[in-house]
């Protein structure tokens, strides 16, 4: 079969017009970033200023708490990406490759944790947190972030285990492994891609998440980008410049974490996962 | 080396049974090759005796200690994956060393282990590759090298050769044979390819539908096959068979087919006249004879360049004949033919050989 | 065949424990952080709807039966929110799904550059939520974004304003955000699944004389109806709980207009911090979202049964 040409220019057009549809507000978000404070408004819908300038930035990074905010949400993402990632391998694991009589109810049980509204636990979490003196820390954001997402991790996992033939372990085995070190040492380092993506993944969204944040932390030392970007944003909501080039900082760790996935993303998701 | 015994073996996965009481003694250095048709338990024979699958009922006894509750990495048995299971991440070295890695053996050991087995199998240019950057046949090779460094007690193979194309099939055989010459490692060996069954085996297992159907010489096997099922199953073209009832006169006997023609038979005291029976007759042992006593018509011809199948039927019951004979290619309508009694194999009406 | 016990049937018991245990090792620490953090504080939300629990209030805390039921039959920002959810929740995802089944087909054709220009639309989808909020929220303001400027110069508004502030637009805002962030979702999980379609089946439908829009209707749809089916239930029961954009871009107003539940619970928990009604509220939504996919589940039942 010929495709016909016409049919051809109008496939490239329209995926150029998702394109820009998808990357246009990012790019506004570059450039109001780059426009100096004078020509904001005088400028206001072109599509590039006449004079661009890093001065936003390098005043959010030198007089604004957005370094303790992305230090915090480093941390905070990071902890709770491997943290996840180690819990839903274990569990992945366990799901790809044993039968026992509690499968079917652990999977009901993650299945239903990805139902209900997390806001219903916003409460009760506060109030099991602070006894333990973990609101207003990163820690009990880690704790609540990696609980979050390990469900959809474990799938995630699972789906790349079942990938991988039952015979390596077998042959390891074999060779005069237990079953935990075949798993480290066979399984695990040929899962490295589906490892990487339940990292970024998570890391993404533990980088993301607001509600919790705003809920459980409230000075600046524990807060995180979102929690900062949104109180800045009400205390000095003219500063435009400023805050756009905050949220392109905020932007760049989320990004580079999602190129470094998105390749398996379709594979990952092919096993039947499903979440946003 | 060691001796492996199974006594009276079962398994079932829930409520479906698939291994009905398997005994088997095999001796110290021993080569034996299971055979049987797809999904009859072979494998699972296999992986329990490795310890991958629980045992149902039944011991396994190596080397006279009970295993059954052993861990596979405490069983030191080696086992050759019809997939291979090469490790993808580990060089041919590394896939070879890791059993002895993981016994903490010191480097020197390993390294002349590795060594060793690599020269054995030629692999010395390749034990820096990864398995990817591999032929099948390479693969292979790299499997039975990581099988043989350890000196196991025994040797598994499932299918080790399935993957392989015809030329290389052969070669892998011959050198199967030849490095159990050296090593004299008791092995059980699992495949679909009579010739490896008959090259290979010291002795062969047929198995059927979870039941052990006859265990002898490969020769034993062919010459003398237990019943209808081992009948059929060994030798290639199949054995033809012809049913109907044995019939004693005198001192004479015939079979008596269902549309009325009777073949002489030989006497055979392990069944009464009457009884129904099944004689069968390998397809290269029938004789062509212009004199021959009975005529069969032609219906197809096989040439397989070696020799020529023929099918033929004789009064309307199919048969084959294995013939090197070229004339055979233009045969004509009909030929002669006689079935010598003594290539006769007569079996009654359990199935079972009578003699 | 005999049945008599075979003496050796029965394992060590400390090697059946050893056998048994060893999935639930592998799976009891994420089992007991989800029941921990996730589960216990379920059950006590749904225990808290039934309290006074007000976090400034020392004195609250006893049991007051229905009364936070009673209360929220006659809450009219309640009912208001509750009419809102369904319009943010259907609107965001019919458009969502429509945009990313035709992205999915798009990109299931090779071309080249396909693997660049799926990096790039599915880019959004990295962007924090909260972040896509602000974005679009300034991408609304007509003192920095081009779009009110845009729209009035297309006539489609009378002056270049903020809709966000417009009672009667705002919540075309938060929807037109959540779209262009949640059409990557779609369009990846439609993606995997038409890429699990066997291509030959399409070859033996044209080679039976099938034109594209056959092989559309008798391959595609019928393939990916169950990813289509699961997608949208999951992402409606998810949308309807997602209060990110609205709380970021317009905190629920101008005037509660684009309140939804789920912002209006985390209104009554953050700001008002009134856990106890929050959690009355939020349970409401647990059942409404429960006997939703119940009706859906349901539904897909009985055509299936039919069909
Ligand atoms: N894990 C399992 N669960 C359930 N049934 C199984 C399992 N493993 C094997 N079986 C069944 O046991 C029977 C024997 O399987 P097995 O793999 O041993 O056959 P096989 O003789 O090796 O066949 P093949 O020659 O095709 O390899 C088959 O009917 C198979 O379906
Ligand atoms: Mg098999």
């Amino acid at each position: 079969m010929r495709s016909k040409p016409f049919l051809t220019v109008a496939h490239r057009l329209a995926i150029l017009a998702y394109i820009v549809v998808a990357l246009f507000p990012l790019f506004w978000l570059l450039k109001v970033s780059v426009t100096p404070n004078d020509l904001l408004y005088s400028e206001g819908v072109r599509m590039w200023p006449s004079r661009a300038t890093f001065e936003h930035y390098t005043f959010v990074i030198a007089h604004s708490a957005f370094p303790t905010f992305f230090k915090n949400s480093l941390i905070v993402a990071g902890s709770t990406a491997v943290a996840v990632t180690i819990l839903a391998s274990l569990a992945g694991y366990a799901l790809s490759r044993f039968r026992f009589r509690a499968k079917y109810w652990i999977v009901a049980l993650m299945l239903i944790t990805q139902m209900f509204p997390l806001v219903m636990l916003v409460a009760p979490i506060f109030k099991m947190l602070s006894p333990l003196g973990l609101t207003n820390s990163l820690t009990g954001l880690i704790i609540v972030y990696t609980a979050f997402n390990v469900p959809f991790a474990t799938f995630l996992m699972q789906s790349f285990f079942d990938g991988i033939p039952k015979d390596l372990e077998e042959a390891a085995m074999i060779d005069g492994a237990t079953q935990f070190v075949a798993f480290r040492q066979i399984i695990l380092p040929l899962t490295l891609p589906g490892i990487a993506a339940t990292l970024g993944f998570v890391f993404t969204a533990a980088w993301s998440e607001l509600l919790f944040a705003l809920m459980l932390i409230s000075g600046n030392d524990a807060a995180t980008f979102p929690v900062g970007l949104l109180t800045f944003v009400s205390k000095f909501s003219v500063d435009f410049g400023q805050m756009m080039a905050a949220g392109i900082l905020a932007l760049i760790p989320a990004c580079l974490f999602f190129l470094l996935i998105q390749r398996y993303l379709v594979q990952g998701l092919t096993a039947g996962a499903v979440k946003g | 080396m060691a001796s492996i015994d199974i006594q009276d073996i079962r398994k079932s996965f829930g409520a479906f049974s698939v291994l009905h009481g398997v005994d088997l003694t095999i001796r110290d250095g021993e080569f034996i090759v299971l055979v049987g048709p797809s999904g009859c338990g072979k494998s699972t024979l296999l992986r329990m005796i490795a310890g991958l699958e629980d045992v149902t009922s039944g011991d396994i006894r190596i080397d006279g200690k009970r295993v059954n509750d052993l861990a596979p990495k405490d069983r030191d048995i080696a086992m050759v994956f019809q997939s291979y299971a090469l490790y993808p991440h580990m060089s041919v070295a590394d896939n070879m060393s890791y059993s002895l890695k993981l016994r903490r053996t010191a480097k020197e050991k390993i390294a002349s282990a590795v060594g060793g087995a690599a020269a054995k199998l030629g692999l010395d240019p390749l034990l820096e590759r990864r398995p990817r950057a591999l032929s099948g046949g390479q693969r292979q090779r790299v499997a039975m090298g990581r099988a043989i460094v350890r000196q196991p007690k025994a040797f598994l193979f499932d299918e080790p050769l399935s993957n392989l194309d015809a030329r290389l099939r052969e070669q892998m055989r011959a050198e199967i044979k030849k490095l159990h010459g050296d090593l004299h490692a008791t092995s059980i060996y699992v495949t679909h390819d009579q010739i490896e069954a008959m090259t290979l085996a010291d002795r062969i297992v047929a198995m059927h539908a979870g039941v052990v159907q006859q265990v002898g010489t490969p020769l034993d096997l062919y010459d003398r096959p237990a019943n209808l099922f081992v009948a059929g199953f060994i030798g290639s073209p199949g054995m033809n068979f012809f049913e109907g009832r044995y019939l004693v006169s005198g001192d004479h006997a015939d079979l008596r087919l269902a549309n009325g023609v009777t073949l002489p038979v030989p006497r055979r005291a392990g069944i009464e006249s009457g009884a129904t029976a099944t004689l069968g007759i390998r397809p290269e042992h029938v004789v062509l004879d212009a004199h021959g006593a009975l005529e069969a018509k032609v219906d197809l011809i096989e040439p397989t360049g070696f020799g020529i199948i023929m099918h033929v039927s004789i009064h309307d019951v199919p048969m084959k004949i294995f013939t090197l004979d070229r004339a055979m290619l233009d045969p004509g309508p009909a030929v002669r033919v006689d079935l010598p009694q003594e290539r006769l194999h007569l079996f009654g009406t359990q199935g079972q050989r009578v003699e | 065949m005999t049945l008599a016990a075979h003496p050796h049937a029965v394992r060590p018991l400390r090697k059946r424990i050893a056998d048994a245990s060893e999935p639930y090792l592998y799976s009891a620490p994420a089992l007991i952080l989800i029941i921990a953090v996730m589960l216990v504080p379920l059950v006590l939300g749904i225990s808290y709807a039934f309290r006074d629990i007000q976090l400034l209030n020392p004195l609250s805390g006893g049991f007051i039966g229905l009364d936070h039921f009673r209360a929220l039959s006659e809450d009219q920002a309640f009912f208001r929110a509750l009419r809102n959810t369904l319009w943010w929740t259907g609107a965001s995802v019919f458009l969502q799904f429509l945009f990313g089944l035709i992205l999915a087909l798009l990109l299931d054709k090779p071309f080249a550059g396909r693997g660049l220009a799926q990096a790039l639309v599915f880019l959004p989808w990295a962007v924090p939520s909260f972040l896509a909020g602000l974005n679009w929220a300034w991408l609304f303001n007509p003192v920095i974004g081009p779009l009110p400027h845009w729209m009035h110069a297309l006539g489609i508004l009378d002056a270049p304003n903020n809709i966000l502030s417009d009672p009667h637009l705002a919540m075309w805002g938060p929807i037109v955000a959540n779209v262009w962030w949640g059409i990557p979702f779609f369009a990846i999980t439609l993606l995997a699944a038409l890429q699990a379609i066997p291509r030959d089946l399409y070859e033996a439908a044209s080679i039976d004389g099938a034109g594209p829009v056959q092989r559309f209707l008798s391959i595609t749809l019928p393939f990916l109806a169950p990813t289509i089916a699961i997608t949208i239930l999951l992402r409606t029961v998810w949308i309807s709980n997602f209060a990110d954009l609205i709380v970021v871009m317009t905190n629920g107003g101008p005037a509660d207009r684009t309140q939804i539940v789920a912002s209006y619970i985390f209104t009554q928990a953050f700001r008002r911090l009134d856990f106890g009604y929050a959690s009355a509220i939020a349970l409401v939504l647990l059942v409404l979202l429960l006997a939703y996919s119940m009706l859906i589940v349901l539904l897909r039942q009985t055509l299936l049964n039919k069909g």
